[in-house]
């Protein structure tokens, strides 16, 4: 086990140095110039030579990799190149835990509404219901985030006025205030991610409904409910979790997307806005700070698999 | 719409006669439970039912005639509000769709998918439409000089002369639709041919040479995988001129991971069979054995996946037109269609969101649920993720 554990870590090292270097090199391969976005418009040559040299662009590849990875490693992203120049891991503490929150919540609210959802349709499989839950979940995975974020706005806070929209409150502001302005984000992100793991549970109950144990529990006289969550629940989870391996890079994604609609302070609006800019260190600092996120949840989640399955806990992870 | 509902039995994965042979390794266990305990499940369905001569379904047509009407009269007659003649729309395409399914299954056979049928129909019209465009008659799509008579943000009305509306600056918004299509459609498929085209060879390359190849591609497929696509598309929309070619090239990163591990797993499958053996012992090239015994085994689940991919990548095209950072105005693509309705937009003239925005959610519901078939049909083992 803890073999396989440092294989692992050493996988993604390996797997985060690529990362970094392709990011950097992003930048460098393409017709884009730094040193022009600083200027702007209307500069002279030399200014333009002596930024380039203040910048130390015109190092080798690898001594400016070398440099920017190892302030990288020290926690220092660099600043950013648009006025006010503001410091690119500090913009990213301020901006990640409102990201964080709202797809935490869209997560938790779908796993919430998805389970007993799964249930329902497994227990009742191929009853009325039943095809009416599959049907509107394969339904509701074609509508792309972005497009479902515009109608819930489009309903909830211009028709019925209910929620706000463009407004955040950090959560240091009041609980209750934060979780009323995240809703509609986290709702516009649970919509798919529901619908995803209605799905996938839902397929794994009905086997794991006809194996020998349910049997065995329901001939003891164990109500429904109680067999559907303490015993059919754990055997059924593991397309689950893989899935939430899967789904996070799109869970990373709609949240990106409904930032940008509800002009929440988060990850997203600051990426898109930096790449709109052509703010290259701050691109740089976000993407290398999500791809770190994204590869160690991953890797958590690969974990997880031996906790949930004592098979794979004895056997190499 | 069997193929929207997922089917019961454990069994349905496994092992079905006729491409049986290509997946001997993976055939399950036939869930005995799952085959005698419901047994009576697909009759619902048609195949269970048995032969049943072809006849007309009097219920069906009881149910599809006034369910045309209704769905007819509900947007265009109906003296109600918003909201009620929505409703009854909907009321109306329910209890059609119903009624054409029952009529469709008497006449063609138990077994008929009308929803498939209906989502093909839409798929070869969208692309017929985006081929033709440039021949068909439709409105000004995109110089904004020559719509100044025309008039600005018109309502769909369909016997008009622009059937679904204009926008701000009196662009027809069908012509725009369907330029739209053609952006779209060309930049996802031409990212998945990217991506199967590259990704195959790698994948083979790989899957047949082992050793350092491998691990090099399985480090930059991991590298690959380690940024969330959206993200990885903006990054490279950070740098990249937004133009045709670099969008299909960003987007077909997004197919190439899982192409690159689809044709590494099955060309080491495959690469254990007799038949491989026996090119070898006759004396046939590496590259032989890769392009003429490998490559066409190898091929079918990555076409069927391609399929499902067309979907994700048409959806990530359009958001990221919507986000800005995709094909640019006044090119019209579906996703910057749907951003010109962002804020006060949206609520005076609803159609501006609306006519992109189901024209976007029936492409990628088509494309689904046809890949969910194709799936079902050539990779099975995969039929349930």
């Amino acid at each position: 086990m803890a073999r396989g554990v440092l294989k692992r870590l050493a996988e993604i090292a390996v797997v985060l140095f690529v990362v970094s270097v392709g990011t950097f090199a992003l930048v460098d391969l393409t017709p884009g110039d730094p040193a022009i976005t600083v200027l702007g418009e209307g500069h002279t040559p030399a200014e333009y030579a002596a930024l380039r040299e203040e910048m130390g662009l015109n190092d080798p590849f690898l001594v400016r990799y070398g440099s920017w990875l190892g302030s990288a490693l020290q926690g220092d992203l660099g600043a950013s190149l648009i006025p006010p120049n503001s410091d690119v891991a500090e913009r990213i503490a301020a901006a990640l835990p409102v990201s964080a929150e709202v797809a935490v919540l869209g997560l938790v609210m779908a796993l919430v509404v998805s389970v007993p959802l799964a249930m329902w349709s497994a227990y009742h499989a191929d009853g009325r219901v039943d095809r009416i839950i599959s049907a509107g979940t394969f339904g509701v995975l074609s509508v792309p985030s972005f497009l479902a974020g515009l109608l819930i706005i489009m309903v909830f806070s211009n028709q019925l006025g209910w929620f706000p929209r463009a407004e955040w409150v950090r959560l240091g502001e009041g609980l209750g205030g934060n979780l009323y302005h995240a809703f509609l984000p986290a709702l516009t992100i649970a919509l798919a991610e529901t619908a995803m793991f209605t799905r996938i549970l839902r397929g794994d109950l009905i086997t794991t409904l006809q194996e020998d144990f349910i049997l065995a529990a329901k001939a003891k006289g164990m109500p429904a409910a109680r067999v559907l969550f303490s015993d059919a629940l754990r055997p059924s989870s593991f397309s689950l979790i893989t899935l939430l391996g899967i789904s996070l890079g799109r869970l990373i994604g709609s949240t990106v997307i409904v930032e940008y609609l509800f002009a929440l302070p988060g990850m997203g609006t600051l990426i898109i806005g930096s790449a709109d800019k052509g703010d290259f260190p701050m691109v740089q600092g976000a993407v290398l700070v999500i791809a770190l996120i994204y590869v160690l949840a991953n890797a958590l989640i690969d974990l997880s698999y031996g906790y949930l399955d004592p098979r794979i806990r004895r056997a190499h992870v | 719409m069997s193929d929207i509902v997922e089917s019961t039995g454990p069994a349905e994965g496994g092992s079905r006669p006729g491409d049986g042979a290509d997946h001997l390794d993976h055939v399950r266990p036939r869930g005995v439970a799952g085959t005698a305990g419901r047994g009576s499940t697909g009759g619902r369905w048609g195949t269970a039912r048995g032969p049943r001569p072809r006849h007309l379904s009097w219920s069906g047509l009881g149910l599809a005639v006034p369910g045309i009407a209704l769905t007819a009269v509900s947007p265009t007659v109906l003296p109600a509000p918003g909201w009620v003649c929505f409703l009854a729309f909907a009321a109306g395409l329910a209890v059609a769709y119903a009624g054409v399914a029952r009529l469709c299954r008497g006449a063609f056979g138990g077994s008929f998918d009308l929803m498939f049928w209906l989502c093909l129909v839409w798929l070869v019209v969208l692309v017929l439409a985006a081929l033709l465009a440039p021949v068909l008659p439709l409105g000004e799509y995109r110089d904004i000089a020559k719509t100044i008579e025309a008039p600005a943000m018109a309502p769909p009305a369909l016997f008009s002369e622009h059937p679904l509306g204009t926008n701000n600056f009196g662009l027809d918004l069908l012509a725009r639709i369907v330029y739209g299509a053609r952006a779209s459609l060309l930049v996802s498929i031409g990212a998945v041919a990217i991506g199967m085209v590259v990704g195959g060879a790698i994948g083979i390359l790989a899957g047949f040479f082992r050793r350092l190849t491998d691990t090099v591609v399985g480090v930059f497929t991991n590298s690959l995988l380690a940024v969330p696509p959206l993200i990885l598309l903006i990054a490279l929309g950070t740098v990249l001129e937004p133009n045709l070619r670099n969008i299909a090239i960003a987007l077909s990163l997004l197919a190439l991971p899982s192409m690159i591990r689809m044709a590494r797993a099955g060309t080491l499958t495959f690469a254990q069979r007799e038949f491989v053996l026996a090119a070898k012992a006759m004396g046939a090239s590496r590259w032989r054995v890769m392009v003429r015994e490998l490559l066409p085994n190898v091929l079918l689940p990555l076409a069927s996946y391609g399929m499902v991919i067309v979907s994700v990548l048409i959806v990530a095209e359009a958001s990221l037109s919507f986000l800005g950072l995709g094909i640019q105005p006044p090119d019209p693509s579906w996703g910057n269609m749907i951003a010109e309705g962002e804020g006060n937009a949206f609520q005076d003239h609803p159609h501006i969101v609306l006519v992109p925005g189901v024209t976007l959610f029936l492409t990628v519901f088509a494309f689904n649920l046809i890949g969910e078939k194709a799936r079902k049909r050539w990779d099975p083992r995969q039929a349930k993720l």
